[in-house]
């Protein structure tokens, strides 16, 4: 298991580093960098361009310019943000932080509505109730993301009582903790129903297809033959059958959310990863959307390291070396 | 008389033709096309016709009864607009001032399947008057006829990404699997690195790489070519995996002990036995293509004014306000939704048509 893991590590280096190259070349490509806005500046001389010139190692070719980022990179110095004026890492690090209480609060709704609904739709298979979750998952599926979150931010405005953007409120720096906490949550609620809602419909589906699946293995027909009643049967021998392939679907889903979350995050005004990557793309902000781009690929690759992992140690049949 | 067997495909497609649904949705689909590809003739307006005395008008009523209560031919009135004194834009209708709706009427100029110059329209009214059946924007410019315009962009752009990133998919995930070795383990990296970039993300640094200089056209194709990029890496790897089982089949065997070609190989014996999986793959990818491009769209970092694309017609819709005073606006999201639904519906159904093992989901 250990060997695995190094040699996974191992193997996404080299990859993380390809992404950053191409991130690196696709940033450059285009004509223009941070400064052009700059130099148009009245108000910053041309020294002091220079100056920054100099000291991020603009003015050297390009190769040079990658080595000297990856060289920092090993001191995990991210480089500076010409945008924001702060350095690379300071921006990222709260960033991520916010990114990851969204989609951690968007999963954990997800699932605890997902496998309920999933379990109603296989226990009443074919009947009403089941044809119309499947409806609705069809729906919610089929609703890209950014509309819903308009009708939805058009609904909450109607109904008022929550924010409608951002993260905390203007008066956060006065709050206790507790009030910080729930500042926060009230902040969360609609871009997390919008998010969790397009993943409810794919779990909801696996959960129903992975129980009825289970519900036609002979042991449930052992079970119901020496009369055990039918909840028993279902919630004690099928479900937990039924949820253990969904365990791996979690590190997946996990960074799936990564992506999905990122255009949310900017309708709502969300200051995650997301967000960061938009200004920073926009600004052509060549550290910071390297940064970002690494961070993504990095969580990503987590995730799928985790699904794996956890695969294994659900079915210790599968062997990965 | 013998009565013909029917061959695999046959077979799936009765499946398919029975599930009314998906049927249902194949006709919307193609009305959804078949306006898209003339709408040139079918909108009253160009896309860029616009006049802001009818700013955010809402969609003119069609009256058929004039008032001497007579039944008359189709005819709008026009609108009004004044303010109150919260500046709220009101529209009120002038009954004094109506437009009978002509067909075939000539209006902006426009050229039939993007090659014959035509300045007929379906149906339009005679200026001065103007019609908005489904309202107008913030210039003024009519809902109805940037929809069908906007809906050539958003709906070509799924399907010509889709063949694009399909064909290149189809081909290397082939020529991966069939070689193996040093090819097959430099293309399975090149993929998960694509894939292990957050997709939205990629997609944002490609679009940086777009010079700002481009026309819309130019940032058309520029798109397309981004959403390939993304998009072959998934299709290739399970392709591979099916081009590495297929390739011990017995029949590759004979024919590459008769000399064929390897090229010929893989796409006359290796790919067209991928085709039932491709081809729900490619109707549930198209989803992703056009939530892409209208969410990149609606960012403005896609197609630009005064060219519409359903997603860049709903950037409108980003403040509350217009969505209070002007729901009309929200039309763009409501056809995007329409599109997907379909193809998901028909993806579905198809894949129960074509491979009976994958019905897990249990009609048994």
């Amino acid at each position: 298991m250990f060997k695995y893991i190094v040699k996974r590590i191992l193997i996404a280096i080299p990859l993380l580093l390809g992404m950053s190259l191409l991130t690196f070349v696709l940033m450059q490509v285009t004509p223009g960098n941070f400064f052009d806005t700059l130099k148009l500046d009245p108000q910053v001389s041309p020294e002091t361009i220079a100056h920054y010139e100099r000291l991020y190692n603009l003015d050297k070719p390009l190769f040079q310019q990658y080595f000297h980022w990856l060289k920092n990179l090993v001191h995990l110095d991210f480089g500076y943000s010409f945008h924001y004026n702060a350095p690379v890492s300071k921006i990222i690090s709260s960033r991520l932080f916010n990114t990851f209480i969204l989609s951690l609060s968007s999963m954990l709704v997800a699932w605890l509505v997902a496998i309920p609904l999933g379990i109603i739709m296989a226990v009443n298979r074919n009947r009403f109730i089941d044809k119309f979750l499947s409806f609705l998952s069809f729906v919610s599926l089929s609703v890209p993301g950014f509309f819903l979150a308009i009708l939805l931010l058009y609904f909450a405005s109607k109904v008022g009582g929550l924010p409608l953007g951002g993260m905390q409120s203007v008066n956060f720096d006065q709050m206790n903790f507790f009030e910080k906490a729930i500042d926060i949550a009230r902040h969360l609620v609609i871009p997390t129903i919008v998010i969790s809602i397009g993943s409810v419909a794919g779990l909801q589906r696996i959960m129903r297809g992975n129980l009825l699946e289970v519900l036609r293995k002979q042991y449930i027909l052992a079970a119901r033959a020496k009369g055990l009643p039918e909840n028993r049967v279902i919630y004690k021998h099928a479900l937990r059958n039924a949820i253990n392939p969904l365990i791996t679907i979690l590190g997946y889903h996990l960074s799936g959310l990564l992506s999905g979350a990122a255009l949310i995050e900017i309708i709502f005004s969300w200051p995650g990863l997301g967000t960061v990557m938009l200004t920073a793309v926009r600004a052509k902000d060549l550290y910071l959307v390297m940064a970002s781009m690494l961070m993504g690929g990095v969580l990503l690759f987590l995730g799928n390291l985790l699904a794996d992992i956890m695969l294994m140690w659900v079915d210790p049949r599968i062997r990965y070396d | 008389m013998i009565k013909k067997g029917l061959s695999p495909f046959q077979m799936a497609m009765a499946t398919f033709r029975k599930n009314r649904l998906a049927i249902a949705c194949v006709g919307i689909l193609a009305v959804l096309y078949g306006s898209a590809i003339f709408a040139g003739f079918l909108s009253p307006y160009s896309y860029d016709n616009e006049n802001r005395e009818f700013s955010y008008c809402p969609p003119m009523k069609v009256h058929v009864i004039d008032s001497d209560r007579k039944l008359t031919r189709p005819y709008v009135n026009q609108m009004n607009l004044s303010f109150d004194k919260f500046h709220k834009r009101i529209y009120t209708e002038d009954k004094t001032k109506s437009f009978p709706i002509h067909f075939f009427i000539k209006g902006d100029s426009y050229k039939v399947i993007g090659l014959v110059p035509s300045t007929r329209h379906f149906f339009g009214v005679k200026v001065p008057g103007r019609l908005h059946l489904w309202g107008a924007d913030s210039r003024g410019r009519d809902l109805l006829s940037r929809l069908l315009w906007g809906a050539r962009i958003s709906l070509s752009i799924g399907l010509i990404g889709v063949s694009i990133s399909f064909f290149f998919g189809l081909l290397i995930g082939g020529i991966s699997g069939y070689y193996g070795g040093k090819i097959d383990n430099l293309i399975m990296r090149m993929c998960e690195m694509i894939m292990m970039i957050p997709g939205f993300y990629l997609m944002l640094a490609l679009r940086a790489a777009v010079p700002t200089e481009f026309n819309s056209l130019q940032v058309y194709i520029a798109i397309i070519v981004i959403f390939s990029f993304i998009g072959w890496a998934s299709l290739a790897r399970v392709i591979r995996g099916m081009a590495i089982s297929l390739k011990q089949r017995e029949y590759v065997l004979a024919a590459k002990a008769l000399g064929v070609s390897d090229i010929k190989i893989i796409t006359t014996h290796i790919l067209p036995h991928t085709i039932s999986y491709s081809i729900v793959a490619v109707m549930l990818s198209i989803p992703g293509y056009i939530m892409g491009e209208s969410a990149l769209s609606f960012l403005g970092l896609g197609i630009q004014d005064p060219y519409a694309s359903w997603g860049n017609l709903l950037s409108e819709a980003m403040g509350i306000i217009q969505i209070k005073f002007s729901p009309w606006i929200l039309l763009p999201g409501f056809f995007i939704f329409l599109t997907i639904i379909c193809f998901n519906i028909i993806g579905d159904a198809l894949r129960d048509a074509l491979d009976p093992t994958l019905k897990s989901e249990g009609q048994s």
